[in-house]
């Protein structure tokens, strides 16, 4: 069974015992086009489940960054804030956002699987 | 309403554009390379851009003529010769400006490119001051430009004896026995040319271009190449209430036109010898955060000192970049100030424009 979820605001969560590893999906990033901006949470904060837990900026719009599950904020990718072009390349591998202690396991349990998630990108997008 | 499409529209999808409506027209707003990768082959290669949704009037020349243009735009027509092209400004009666435009002087008539979203309004102005009510627009023409180093190369390979013009200079050429005219102008702060063709033969003369290695280019690569440039674009950072002083245009205002009369000279003669209160400058962030049109500029003691009108991601000077009114006491080159982005106050630097020169990035900027 797979450990990586997804949510409709287009993230996507990779658990592991109980840190959960985020970031934005692959369709997400082909319809923000190059991103060119990226903001996360503090090392430290506490998000809460669909609140805003950072923005990214194509050359089009600004987009703020959701969490899909509640949690404290314990590692953020750097490098992407440095070299934002990185999400467009490898959204769903390196191009990962922050890294959450779940507060709540079953709100991962919510989510949707890879096939929903899927199906749900394609009927959003058409 | 009908949206418009330009002659080139089937071309732009056989390439897979991203369409958005703008000013009524269904244009391309990128292709599948995507604005960043269209911007660099701009500047480092050779962009072909549609432009054909912009007005094309044709106005037959006359002394009479002449001397009622010059009562609406601040250029000096009297002395411009013949295939020479001038940036000019539809004036309004407060010395704003109802539109930005180009006007070529040709062998028997004026040629004025006008901005799409104007180009309706502007085209009753000249009828009203002509006293012509049958002047109209040319729907049979495109207009392409193709811009970036290589571009001159790739021209004269479809059109011979086209890398001689100088800048802001047009002439009559021929493309596959239609009559097109060039002009050695654009909007990317790139060397290139501007080419009036018609709807017929649209389509082939791209198609060549694109074979001798010139690449389409969209609408969001034009608006990071032109602000990059520190180019103007009407609606945004020039509009009705903002005078060609105010935006720092004064260059574009003819020497021997600024004591001369035309609608709102008297407002333009005033701030030219009293100074304005606001001016158009160029912001760099000192971070890569974007500070879009209508983000609020602060001064170091909080006070809100204006507003930004275009702001975006340089691909080539990799930085934010914005440009806006600022109040005349904050305008100096080097001048904090604070832009307030998501509620936070990011600070910035007031600076000269343009952010991209040609010269200056070669060897010093990777692109």
């Amino acid at each position: 069974m797979s450990n990586t979820k997804f949510s409709k605001e287009h993230e996507w969560i990779t658990l592991d015992g109980e840190i959960g590893t985020i970031g934005i999906t692959k369709h997400a990033t082909e319809m923000l086009g190059d991103i060119v901006f990226a903001e996360l949470p503090e090392k430290g904060s506490n998000v809460e489940k669909d609140g805003t837990a950072g923005v990214v900026e194509s050359t089009k719009a600004a987009s703020d960054v959701y969490t899909p599950v509640s949690g404290e904020v314990v590692e953020i990718n750097q490098s992407i804030v440095d070299d934002p072009s990185k999400i467009n390349a490898d959204p769903e591998g390196g191009a990962w956002f922050f890294k959450l202690k779940l507060k709540d396991k079953s709100e991962f349990d919510t989510l949707m699987n890879k096939e929903e998630y899927d199906k749900f990108a394609k009927e959003s997008s058409s | 309403m009908n949206i418009k499409k330009t002659a080139l529209f089937e071309l732009h999808r056989k390439h897979n554009a991203k369409f958005v409506e703008f000013a009524g027209y269904s244009m391309p707003i990128q292709y599948a390379e995507g604005i960043v990768k269209e911007h660099n082959i701009t500047r480092n290669k050779s962009g072909i851009f549609d432009v054909s949704h912009m007005g094309q009037l044709f106005v037959k020349y006359s002394d009479d003529v002449t001397d009622k243009l010059q009562e609406i735009l601040p250029t000096d027509l009297k002395n411009l010769k013949i295939n020479q092209s001038k940036y000019s400004f539809l004036m309004k009666e407060n010395g704003g400006i109802y539109d930005d435009l180009i006007i070529t002087r040709m062998k028997d008539q004026y040629m004025i490119i006008l901005n799409a979203a104007c180009k309706q309004n502007d085209l009753q102005i000249i009828k009203n001051k002509l006293n012509d009510q049958n002047l109209d627009m040319n729907n049979d023409l495109s207009l392409i430009a193709i811009q970036g180093p290589e571009s001159k190369t790739i021209l004269e390979n479809v059109v011979s004896s086209v890398s001689k013009l100088k800048f802001m200079n047009g002439c009559d050429f021929s493309f596959k026995n239609s009559e097109i005219y060039i002009t050695r102008s654009g909007y990317t702060g790139e060397d290139g040319f501007e080419i009036s063709l018609p709807n017929k033969v649209a389509i082939s003369f791209v198609e060549e271009l694109i074979s001798r290695g010139s690449t389409l280019i969209g609408l969001g690569a034009r608006d990071t190449l032109r602000l990059e440039a520190g180019l103007c674009l009407y609606g945004h950072d020039i509009n009705e209430n903002t005078s060609p002083v105010e935006a720092n245009l004064k260059w574009a205002i003819s020497k021997n036109r600024i004591n001369d009369n035309f609608i709102g000279s008297q407002k333009i003669k005033r701030q030219i010898e009293e100074g304005v209160s606001k001016l158009r400058v160029g912001i760099k962030p000192e971070t890569r955060v974007i500070a879009r049109e209508s983000t609020k500029i602060f001064d170091e003691k909080d006070n809100e000192i204006g507003k930004v009108t275009s702001g975006t991601f340089g691909p080539s000077v990799n930085a934010s970049i914005a440009m806006g009114y600022i109040s005349n006491s904050h305008s100096k080159t080097d001048t904090k100030v604070y832009l307030e982005v998501r509620g936070k106050k990011v600070p910035a630097n007031v600076c000269d424009l343009p952010f991209y020169k040609k010269s200056y990035v070669k060897g010093e900027v990777n692109v």
